[in-house]
C-alpha cells in the first residue's frame, strides 16, 4: 500500500514549510500584522473597518428578539414526559354543583376538565362552570400568601396568633363560628369536628347562596330526615317542574340532565320519550326544553302546587287543600291526568324555598307512588345542605355582638346573603375574623386574617355526594403559590399536626374501606379509587313513609301566595354560567352566553315583551327598579318571550365589589333583594314602582335574532308524528330541473363518475347532533373554549358581534305566524316570537363540508380538505381576506380582529394576556395570529392524539377511544363524534340504522355536504 | 388627418389655433401654481394625512378598529374597492373603445380620464392591502416561486383572477396612459426654459423627435394597446363580480352579475370623469376644450349604462321571485324593506332615477344640472356595492348569525383616505403633466375648427 500513499499539500507554502508557516500552521486565525489597535500605528481604513464591524454589532445586538426561555427539566419528574398529556381523576364540588372529573395535565399544568364516565352520578357529563373552573386556578387575583390585616404574613406567624386567639376564646368561653357553604367532603366534617371538640363555644353554620333549606325542611318535617332525595329523571315518564330549573340551576344539573336525557331519547329501538310539563316565571333552561310550558307568576306557585295536589287528590281520594280554585291555568289539568296515569312513573319537582310548597311536593309524589321509583329518599343526597334558619339565626347573634370570632370558610354572605350587609357592619367588630377565600371577595377583604385555601386542582379532597356514593380528589399541580388547603388548617389550629393527605387516607382507611369487599388491602382500595375516581356502593336504604298532616299548610299557602295578583313582581334567578357569582372573575363564564337570552357579560331585567309594550320599554332601556322591601336598582331591560307577564327577572351572581378585574363592574348585587319568609330566603318580591330613566345600556348578545323565519335549519316533529312516521319532520327540498324533480346532491356540473361523491379510503370523521337529546346547556362552549385556546373578547366585542367561540348554540323561538306566509308582512310576523314560545337549541360548529364554500374561495389555500373529511385550517397560510368567512353558510367562521394575546385593550379580561393565564393554553393547539380565520377543527388535536397512540399500538382507533372537546363533555351525550367509515361505530349505526330517518344535514339544498348530521327534535306533545 | 361633416359642430371651439392649444395646456405646467389649485391640494393632503392615520390604526391594530362582525366580513372595504375600480373603466372606456370606434370627442378628455383611472385603481388597490388580516402577506396571492415548501395560489379562489385581472389592469392602463403622454411631455419639454424642467421633462420624453418614423410607431402602438384594453373594459369588472357571484352567498351568487357590473363600472366612471372634467375645466379655464358637446356625449352614455342597470335591479328581483329560492327571495325583500333598506332606495333614486333626468335636452346641457347628477350617481353606485355587500351578509342563510354592521370613524377615515389619494395625485398630476392631450386634439382642431378658423379674423371669435 505504501507505494500508494502520496503527498498532498495545500499550498506552496506548506510544501516549503518555512518555520514561519509552522509556527501559524495550528492557529485557526491567521494573525493580521496590520491590524493591531493597540499598537498605535493603527490605520485609517483598519479603523473604520473595526468601527463598522462594532456599530453593525451593537445594531445587530440591539435587534435581538427577546429571549423566552425554556428551561429543560434537569432531573425529569417521573411520569411527566413533554408534549405527553397525564389524566389524574379527581372531584368538583362546590353549592351545589358536583362532578367527579377527569384533569386533563401537560408538563404539569392542568389545562382543561374532562368528565369521568366512572361516575354514575355525572355519568362522564361536566357542566359549563365545572368545565371553566380550571381557569380560576390561573386567577392572577388569587392571594399569593396568608395575609394578616391586609399585610402579606408566613403561615407560622399567622397560624401562631390564630391559635392564641382560638385558645383565649376556649378559656374566656368566647362564641365562634365557622361559616360555611356546603360541605361535600367527609373529611373535613370529621376534621371540623375534631375543632369543635377543641373549641367547644364553636358552631358551624352551613348556608348557600342560592338556598334548598325548604326542600331538607320539608323532608325533616314529612319524612323525619333533613336530606335532598336522589332523583331519577330517566324513570319518570311524566315530569312536572314547578319553577325547578332541574337541567341548569337547581342542585345537580350535570346528573339531572344525564338522566332527564335519557328518557328523552328516541331511536328505532326505542320509540318512547318522557312527557316534561313546567310551569315557571322566567323561561329556564329546563323551560326551554318542556314539551308544555305554562308561564306562571311567582306569586301564584304555592297556589299552582296545591292546585295539582288537588287535583291528585281527587283522583286517589286525599284530603284536600282548602285553596281557591284555578282554572285558567294552561295545562295543568292535563299534567294532573298524565300524572296519574303515570303512576310510579312521574316525578313532580319544585325549585321553591317555600317549605310548605315543597311538601305537597312530596305528598304529590307520595300520592303518586313515586318514591323508590323516580326519586328517593333511602338514598339521600347532600349537594346542598345550607340551613336558612341557623344562618340567619347567626346574623341575628353577630349583630348583637354575642359572637367573638367568625372563620369564614371560602364563604362570602357579605356579598351573597340577603343580609350582608349587617354582616358587613358586624366583621369589623369581631375579635377574630378569618377568611380562607383565595381570592379577593367582600367578606374576606373585611377579616383581619386571611389564610387562603388551595385551588381544587392543588388540593386533596373526597366527597361523599349521595349516600354510600364517594369521590376523590387529588392535586395536579404544586400550589402556586404560598397557600395552605382548609383541611390543613383547621387540623393545624386544632392542634392535629396530621397533614390533609394522610388525614383523608386514614379517615378512608377508617371509615370506608370497611364498607367494600372487593379489594383486600387498603392500599389497593385507595389506588383503585384514587384511580377511578369514585367509589359507590350503590345499595340503597328503605324508602321512608310520608307522615304528615296536609291540611296543616293551607293556611300558610294562603297567606303567602295569590291566585291572581295585579302587582309587578320581581323573581330572581341564577345564571346558567354565572350561577350564584363565586367564579365571577373567571371570564370564560363571563362571556358565556345564558343559553336562553344568549346574554353575557351582564344581568339585566328580563320581562315578557307584553309588560315591554305596556311600559313602552325597549331593550336596553334602563330601568329604575323600587321594590316594596325598598331596595331600588338601575338595569337595563332585555325583552324575553315566555317570561311571564308583569314579572321582572334578574340574575344573582353580579355586581360584585371586591372581585377579579374581569367581575368588577358587570351587573348590579341583587342579593339585597331576596326575602326573608319564615326563616327561609325567597327568591322573590313585589316591586312598588318602574320607572323608565333616559339612559340606555347595550346588552351583549351572541344571537340578536331570535326566529327560525320558516326556515328548515331546524326540523321538528311531534312523537305522534314520529311513531306514524320516523322520518316525519324531516326537510327533503327537490330542485326543479328540466329531467323532472331532483334531490340537490344528484345535480352536479361534474359529469366525470366520482369526482363529485367523496371517498375517504382511511378514516371520514363526522358528528351527529341529537335535537332531541341537547338542552341547550353549553358545557360543550366552555370545553371547547378550554380546549382550543379561544381568547376572551370581552362585553363591547360581544356586542360588536365579534365573540369567537367555535361552537355556539343557537337558540330559536317559535313564532305565531304562519311559515309559509312568504310575503312582505308574514316575513314581518315571523320576526316576532310568540309570548310563550316553543324553544330549540342547535348546536353549530364547523360542519366539515364536503363540498366546502370557503376552501373554493381562498385565494392561498389556507383552508383544505383532508384526506379524512375534515375541513382544516391553516392558519399560518392565513392572508386574512375572510372571504371564506362571508361563503360560509353557516357562519361558523372566526375572525381574529385584534391580536387578543397583546393587545392591552384585552388586558383585563383576556387570560392569555399574563403568564400565570397562560398555563391554561392547551400546547398542543395553536394561539392564532391577529388577521387570521380560525374556526372548528374537530379537535384535530385530539383526533392526531388518538391515531398515533393506536399506530403505536398497532390496531385501528377503537370508537370512542377519540372524542371531540364538545362531545366528551356534553352531561346530555347529544353529541356523537365518530369515524363514519367504520361499521361499527356508534355515529355510523346511527345514522344507518338506528336513527337514519332522523338524519339530516343543514342547507341541504345548497349541497355543501356537511360531515356533521343532526336528528330531528321531537316533542311529546 | 381626420376629416369630418361642416355640418357637425367643431369638437374645440373658440378658434384655437395649434399654437393655442399647446400653449394653453403647457401653461398649466409650466406657469406657477394658482391659489384654486394650492387650495384645492391643500385640502386634499389634509383629508390624505387624517385618513393615513386611520389607515394605520387599521394596519397597527387590526380589522377590528373597523365595523365588521362574525356575519359581515366585508362592507366599506370592499364596497369601496369595487366603486373605485368601477370608476376606473371610464378611462379605459375612452381611450381604448372610443378610440377603436374612432370617437374623436374623446381627444380633449382621454387624458384627464385616464389619469383617472390609474388613481382610481390605486385607490381600489389600497384597499385591498388594508383588508386584508395580515397585509405584510399580501404578495401571497400572486403566484410566486417560493420558499414555503411549493405553495402555490388556488387557482380556483375569484380572488386570485381578481389579483391577476387587477394588476394586468393596472399595467396597461399605466402604459397607455403614458404612451399618449409622450409626444406632450416632448413638447413641453421643448418650451422648457428651467434647466432642470427640461431635464425631467426630456428624461420623461424618452428622446422623443416628433419624427415621422416616432409618429407612426407612437400609432401603432396606441392601437395595438387600445386592442389589448378593449377585452380589459369587460373583463375585469366581470371578474370583480365574480368574487360575488360565485359564491354561494343569496345575493351574491347571481348570474347576471357580470354584465351589471360592468354597466355599472362605465356609469359610474363616466359620472367621474364628468364630476372631475367639469371642475378641471372651471379650475385651467378649458371650457374651448372640454365642451358642452363633451358633457353631452357623456351624459348620453351616462343614460343608457343607467339604464342597464336599472334593469339588472329590477331583473335581479324577478329572478328571486321566479327562482322560488326561499333565501333569494327574502334576501331581496330584505334589501328593500329590511334593516337597510334606506341603502337601497337610495340606490334605486340615485341610480335608476336620477340619470333619468338627462332624457330632457336642457338638463343634459347644462353643467350645474350635470354636476349634480354625476355626483348623485357615484352616491348611487357607492350605495349599490354596500347594498350587495353588506345586505346580502347580515342576513344570510342562519337567522342566528344575523347582524347589523355599523361603521366606525376608521372605516370612514379609510375611504376619506382614498380620496385624499385620489385627488392628492389628481391635483399633482393637473399640475405637473399636461392634462388635455395635446397632439391628438391638435389632430382634430383642423378640420373641426375648419370653419371657424377661415373666418377667424372676425371679432366675435377671438378670445
Amino acid at each position: 500500500m505504501s507505494e500508494n500513499t502520496k503527498t498532498y499539500w495545500r499550498g506552496i507554502e506548506e510544501l516549503n514549510n518555512t518555520p514561519e508557516f509552522a509556527a501559524h500552521a495550528n492557529n485557526e486565525f491567521a494573525d493580521n500584522p496590520d491590524f493591531n489597535l493597540d499598537g498605535g500605528n493603527t490605520y485609517r481604513r483598519d479603523f473604520l473597518k473595526v468601527m463598522g464591524f462594532g456599530i453593525a454589532a451593537a445594531t445587530l445586538a440591539a435587534c435581538e428578539t427577546p429571549v423566552r426561555k425554556a428551561i429543560p427539566y434537569l432531573n425529569k419528574p417521573e411520569d411527566i414526559d413533554p408534549t405527553i398529556p397525564n389524566y389524574y381523576s379527581s372531584t368538583y364540588a362546590e353549592g351545589g354543583d358536583y362532578c367527579s372529573i377527569i384533569v386533563k395535565t401537560r408538563e404539569g399544568r392542568p389545562i382543561k376538565i374532562e368528565g369521568n364516565k366512572n361516575s354514575s352520578i355525572s355519568g362522564g357529563g361536566l357542566s359549563a362552570r365545572v368545565g371553566a373552573s380550571v381557569l380560576s386556578l390561573y386567577d392572577k387575583e388569587r392571594y399569593r400568601s396568608p395575609k394578616i390585616s391586609g399585610k402579606n404574613s408566613t403561615w407560622e406567624d399567622i397560624d401562631t396568633l390564630i391559635i392564641t386567639k382560638l385558645q383565649d376564646f376556649a378559656l374566656a368561653g368566647k362564641q365562634l363560628r365557622i361559616v360555611t357553604n356546603t360541605i361535600l367532603s367527609p373529611s373535613l366534617y370529621s376534621a371540623l369536628a375534631g375543632f369543635v371538640a377543641k373549641y367547644p363555644n364553636t358552631k358551624v353554620i352551613t348556608y348557600d347562596a342560592n338556598s334548598a333549606s325548604a326542600l331538607l325542611e320539608a323532608n325533616k318535617l314529612s319524612f323525619g330526615t333533613t336530606v335532598l332525595p336522589s332523583y331519577d329523571f330517566s324513570k319518570a315518564n311524566i315530569i312536572v317542574s314547578l319553577s325547578c330549573d332541574f337541567l341548569g340551576t337547581w342542585f345537580a344539573p350535570v346528573e339531572h340532565s344525564n338522566q332527564y336525557v335519557k328518557g328523552r331519547k328516541l331511536s328505532n329501538t326505542k320509540k318512547q320519550m318522557s312527557r316534561h310539563y313546567q310551569f315557571e316565571s322566567i323561561l329556564s333552561l329546563t323551560g326551554s326544553n318542556a314539551d308544555f310550558r305554562t308561564s306562571i307568576k311567582p306569586s301564584q306557585e304555592g297556589i299552582v302546587v296545591a292546585n295539582l295536589y288537588n287535583l291528585l287528590a281527587d283522583k286517589a281520594g286525599a284530603p284536600k287543600i282548602e285553596v281557591g280554585e284555578l282554572k285558567d291555568i294552561n295545562n295543568l289539568s292535563k299534567a294532573a291526568n298524565d300524572l296519574w296515569n303515570a303512576k310510579g312513573s312521574s316525578l313532580v319537582v319544585s325549585g321553591s324555598n317555600d317549605t310548605n310548597v315543597q311538601i305537597i311536593i312530596n305528598s304529590i309524589n307520595t300520592l303518586l307512588g313515586n318514591y323508590g321509583n323516580t326519586l328517593s329518599l333511602g338514598t339521600p343526597s347532600y349537594y346542598k345542605k345550607g340551613d336558612d334558619n341557623t344562618m340567619n339565626s347567626f346574623v341575628d347573634e353577630l349583630v348583637s355582638g354575642s359572637i367573638s370570632g367568625v372563620i369564614f370558610l371560602n364563604a362570602n354572605p357579605v356579598y351573597n346573603h340577603p343580609m350582608g350587609a349587617k354582616i358587613k357592619n358586624a366583621i369589623s367588630k369581631l375579635e377574630l375574623s378569618v377568611s380562607t377565600a383565595d381570592r379577593p371577595d367582600e367578606t374576606n377583604v373585611l377579616c383581619t386574617y386571611l389564610t387562603p385555601d388551595h385551588h381544587y386542582l392543588e388540593s386533596w379532597s373526597d366527597a361523599e355526594i349521595k349516600k354510600g356514593y364517594f369521590s376523590l380528589g387529588q392535586p395536579t399541580i404544586s400550589p402556586l403559590f404560598k397557600t395552605r388547603q382548609i383541611l390543613d388548617s383547621i387540623l393545624t389550629w386544632s392542634g392535629n399536626t396530621t397533614d390533609a393527605y394522610s388525614y383523608i387516607t386514614n379517615y378512608w382507611k377508617n371509615n370506608i374501606y370497611s364498607l367494600q369487599t372487593t379489594y383486600q388491602s387498603f392500599q389497593s382500595f385507595w389506588d383503585n379509587t384514587l384511580h377511578d375516581g369514585v367509589f359507590e356502593l350503590k345499595n340503597t336504604n328503605a324508602e321512608l313513609s310520608f307522615n304528615f298532616n296536609i291540611a296543616s299548610v293551607t293556611e300558610s299557602i294562603n297567606s303567602n301566595y295569590k291566585a291572581a295578583s295585579q302587582d309587578i313582581e320581581y323573581i330572581l334567578y341564577e345564571k346558567v354560567g354565572m350561577g350564584t357569582g363565586s367564579q365571577a372573575n373567571n371570564p370564560w363564564l363571563q362571556e358565556f352566553p345564558e343559553p336562553v337570552s344568549k346574554a353575557c357579560w351582564d344581568n339585566y331585567a328580563s320581562v315578557s315583551q307584553k309588560f315591554a309594550k305596556e311600559k313602552d320599554l325597549s331593550q336596553g332601556d334602563i330601568i329604575k327598579i323600587d321594590t316594596k322591601n325598598g331596595q331600588t336598582l338601575n338595569l337595563p331591560v332585555l325583552i324575553q318571550p315566555g317570561q311571564a307577564s308583569n314579572t321582572i327577572a334578574i340574575a344573582i351572581g353580579y355586581g360584585r365589589e371586591v372581585a377579579g378585574k374581569a367581575a368588577i363592574g358587570v351587573g348590579k348585587n341583587v342579593y339585597p333583594l331576596v326575602n326573608t319568609t319564615d326563616n327561609k330566603s325567597k327568591y322573590f318580591g313585589v316591586v312598588s314602582a318602574i320607572t323608565k330613566t333616559s339612559e340606555n345600556r347595550t346588552i351583549a348578545q351572541t344571537q340578536t335574532h331570535h326566529t327560525l323565519m320558516g326556515r328548515p335549519v331546524v326540523q321538528e316533529s311531534t312523537l305522534k308524528e314520529y311513531l306514524k312516521n320516523p322520518e316525519a319532520g324531516r326537510y327533503k327540498p327537490l330542485i326543479k330541473t328540466n329531467q323532472g324533480d331532483k334531490k340537490p346532491e344528484d345535480i352536479t356540473m361534474w359529469k366525470t363518475e366520482g369526482l363529485e361523491t367523496h371517498n375517504y379510503k382511511n378514516h371520514a370523521w363526522g358528528l351527529i347532533v341529537d335535537l332531541n337529546s341537547c338542552t341547550g346547556c353549553g358545557s360543550c362552549v366552555i370545553s371547547c373554549q378550554a380546549e382550543n385556546n379561544i381568547p376572551v373578547v370581552g362585553r363591547q366585542e360581544v356586542i360588536n358581534r365579534r365573540e369567537m367561540h367555535w361552537i355556539r348554540i343557537d337558540r330559536y323561538y317559535s313564532s305565531d305566524a304562519d311559515p309559509e306566509d312568504k310575503s312582505l308582512m308574514g316575513y314581518r310576523n315571523m320576526e316576532d316570537p310568540s309570548d310563550n314560545p316553543k324553544v330549540i337549541f342547535q348546536p353549530v360548529m364547523c360542519q366539515h363540508c364536503n363540498n366546502a364554500p370557503c376552501e373554493t374561495v381562498c385565494p392561498v389555500l389556507a383552508t383544505t380538505h383532508s384526506t379524512e373529511g375534515l375541513n382544516q385550517m391553516t392558519y399560518n397560510r392565513c392572508v386574512g381576506t375572510r372571504y371564506c368567512s362571508n361563503n360560509c353558510p353557516f357562519k361558523v367562521r372566526r375572525f381574529n380582529w385584534f391580536s387578543y394575546y397583546t393587545n392591552t385593550k384585552f388586558a383585563e379580561i383576556n387570560p392569555m394576556m399574563d403568564d400565570l393565564g397562560r398555563m391554561v393554553l392547551n400546547p398542543d393547539v395553536t394561539v392564532r395570529a391577529r388577521g387570521v380565520i380560525e374556526k372548528c377543527s374537530m379537535c384535530v388535536q385530539r383526533i392526531q392524539l388518538g391515531k398515533l397512540q393506536a399506530k403505536l399500538e398497532r390496531r385501528r382507533p377503537i370508537d370512542g377511544e377519540i372524542e371531540t372537546a364538545c362531545s366528551q363533555s356534553c352531561p346530555a351525550d347529544a353529541l356523537v363524534f365518530g369515524d363514519m367509515n367504520d361499521p361499527e361505530s356508534r355515529i355510523s349505526k346511527a345514522l344507518a340504522d338506528e336513527n337514519k330517518e332522523r338524519a339530516y344535514h343543514m342547507l341541504e339544498e345548497i349541497n355543501v355536504k356537511p360531515s356533521v348530521s343532526y336528528l330531528t327534535k321531537i316533542r311529546n306533545v | 388627418m381626420h376629416i369630418s361633416s361642416h355640418v357637425r359642430p367643431p369638437l374645440i371651439t373658440g378658434g384655437k389655433t395649434l399654437h393655442d392649444i399647446t400653449h394653453d395646456i403647457s401653461s398649466r405646467v409650466e406657469d406657477m401654481p394658482n391659489k384654486k389649485w394650492l387650495a384645492a391640494f391643500t385640502v386634499s393632503a389634509l383629508v390624505l394625512a387624517y385618513g393615513l392615520y386611520c389607515l394605520y390604526r387599521t394596519l397597527w391594530f387590526g380589522i377590528g378598529e373597523w365595523g365588521l362582525n362574525k356575519t359581515v366580513g366585508w362592507a366599506w372595504d370592499i364596497t369601496n374597492f369595487v366603486w373605485w375600480i368601477g370608476i376606473g373603466h371610464a378611462g379605459t372606456l375612452i381611450s381604448a373603445i372610443l378610440m377603436l370606434f374612432r370617437q374623436k370627442w374623446r381627444t380633449s378628455i382621454n387624458r384627464a380620464a385616464e389619469a383617472m383611472t390609474i388613481f382610481a385603481v390605486i385607490c381600489a388597490a389600497s384597499f385591498i392591502l388594508a383588508h386584508m388580516g395580515r397585509p405584510w402577506l399580501a404578495y401571497w396571492p400572486l403566484p410566486l416561486p417560493n420558499a414555503f415548501g411549493s405553495l402555490w395560489v388556488n387557482f380556483n379562489s375569484p380572488l386570485v383572477w381578481d389579483v391577476f385581472a387587477i394588476s394586468t389592469y393596472f399595467s396597461v392602463s399605466c402604459v397607455f396612459w403614458y404612451l399618449g403622454m409622450i409626444p406632450d411631455l416632448a413638447t413641453i419639454r421643448d418650451r422648457a426654459v428651467n434647466p432642470i424642467s427640461r431635464f425631467i421633462y426630456g428624461s420623461l420624453s424618452f428622446g422623443w423627435t416628433g419624427g415621422a418614423k416616432d409618429w407612426s410607431r407612437y400609432e401603432s402602438v396606441a392601437l395595438i394597446l387600445a386592442g389589448l384594453s378593449t377585452p380589459l373594459v369587460l373583463s375585469v369588472h366581470t371578474i370583480v363580480s365574480m368574487d360575488f357571484a360565485t359564491s354561494v352567498i343569496p345575493g351574491w351568487h347571481t348570474t347576471i352579475f357580470p354584465p351589471y357590473f360592468v354597466a355599472g363600472a362605465i356609469f359610474s366612471g363616466f359620472a367621474m370623469v364628468l364630476t372631475l372634467m367639469i371642475v378641471t375645466r372651471a379650475v385651467y379655464n378649458l371650457e374651448d376644450y372640454i365642451t358642452i358637446e363633451h358633457i353631452e356625449y357623456m351624459n348620453k352614455v351616462i343614460i343608457l349604462t343607467g339604464c342597464i342597470v336599472g334593469t339588472a335591479y329590477i331583473t335581479e328581483f324577478f329572478i328571486a321571485w321566479y327562482s322560488g329560492v326561499e333565501y333569494e327571495s327574502y334576501c331581496f325583500i330584505n334589501r328593500a324593506t329590511g334593516p337597510y333598506w334606506w341603502a337601497y332606495w337610495s340606490m334605486m333614486t340615485c341610480n335608476v332615477i336620477s340619470p333619468q333626468l338627462l332624457w330632457i335636452k336642457k338638463i343634459r346641457r347644462s353643467i350645474a344640472a350635470t354636476f349634480v347628477v354625476s355626483i348623485i350617481v357615484n352616491i348611487g353606485m357607492w350605495f349599490e356595492r354596500f347594498v350587495i355587500i353588506v345586505s346580502s351578509l347580515h342576513r344570510d342563510y342562519l337567522p342566528s348569525s344575523w347582524a347589523m354592521f355599523f361603521p366606525t370613524y376608521v372605516d370612514a377615515g379609510v375611504y376619506l383616505n382614498s380620496f385624499g389619494l385620489f385627488f392628492t395625485l389628481f391635483f399633482l398630476f393637473a399640475k405637473f403633466l399636461p392634462v388635455v392631450n395635446m397632439a391628438e386634439v391638435k389632430a382634430i382642431v383642423k378640420s373641426s375648427s375648419e370653419k371657424i378658423s377661415s373666418t377667424q379674423s372676425s371679432p366675435s371669435h377671438v378670445h
